[in-house]
């Protein structure tokens, strides 16, 4: 048998409509039968904070900490209008069956995918291992998302 | 064509994308290789998707029915 054909996405934004297309595309790669890592950067990062945390040591770092949201609070690229458009899009979605970011994450959990945050963001804003979810991976570099782009047959920059 | 048998029922009616294809490859799992999985959807684009997904799994698409709103989708599984 082949070398299962290999899927690797870098989640570089916050916005939940991208963090959506994220999770959509890693989820469905995993069950077409691909081996499929994501690995989250900068805003990206929000997306494997555990819920209703506090991050952040400095003050700068609070503040940011303040600001930087868990998977359910990442708000749309457009029109989010403060919070409005984020609560408009989530009932929207549920209204037509969509699934929810956090059980997109969850299913991306199910199905292997592994979930690798940046070492360096996470320095940067001073997120700790243990401010994101269990399920997250240890913290790696750009050298290992390199190698790991370098083996995959499909890679996306989201 | 002889009536086909599914071994298993997978009803993803309701479900938009990813999840008909997402619940397909985890209810594959629990049949045995050449048995039958039948999959009901709403979804439309299931039925490219679900096509799709059958070709990069290698798992074989028997059937496809549509009718009253619903795709149902006959899959034997090869793998």
């Amino acid at each position: 048998m082949n070398e299962a054909k290999k899927c690797s996405i870098v989640v570089f934004s916050g916005d939940m409509d991208k963090q959506f297309a994220a999770f959509i595309i890693a989820t469905t790669a995993a069950a077409m039968g691909m081996e499929t890592s994501m690995f989250f950067t900068f805003w990206g990062l929000q997306a494997l904070k555990k819920k209703g945390l506090k991050t952040g040591k400095g003050f700068f770092g609070r503040m940011l900490g303040f600001m930087f949201k868990d998977i359910e609070g990442v708000g749309p690229s457009k029109m989010n209008f403060g919070g409005i458009g984020r609560w408009m899009f989530k009932k929207m979605m549920k209204d037509k069956g969509v699934t929810s970011l956090v059980e997109l994450r969850q299913t991306a959990i199910d199905l292997g995918v592994k979930l690798q945050p940046c070492q360096m963001s996470m320095e940067v804003m001073e997120i700790t291992k243990e401010d994101l979810i269990d399920e997250a991976a240890d913290p790696v570099g750009a050298a290992a998302y390199v190698l790991d782009a370098q083996q995959a047959d499909i890679t996306l920059f989201i | 064509m002889a009536e086909i048998t599914p071994n298993k029922v997978l009803d993803a009616r309701g479900l938009q994308c990813p999840m008909p294809v997402v619940k397909t490859s985890q209810e594959i799992k629990t049949i045995g290789v050449g048995e039958v999985l039948q999959v009901l959807a709403t979804d439309p684009g299931s039925m490219a998707d679900i096509t799709a997904w059958c070709k990069s799994t290698g798992n074989e698409l028997l059937n496809m029915e549509k009718g009253g709103g619903v795709f149902t989708f006959y899959i034997k599984r090869v793998r």
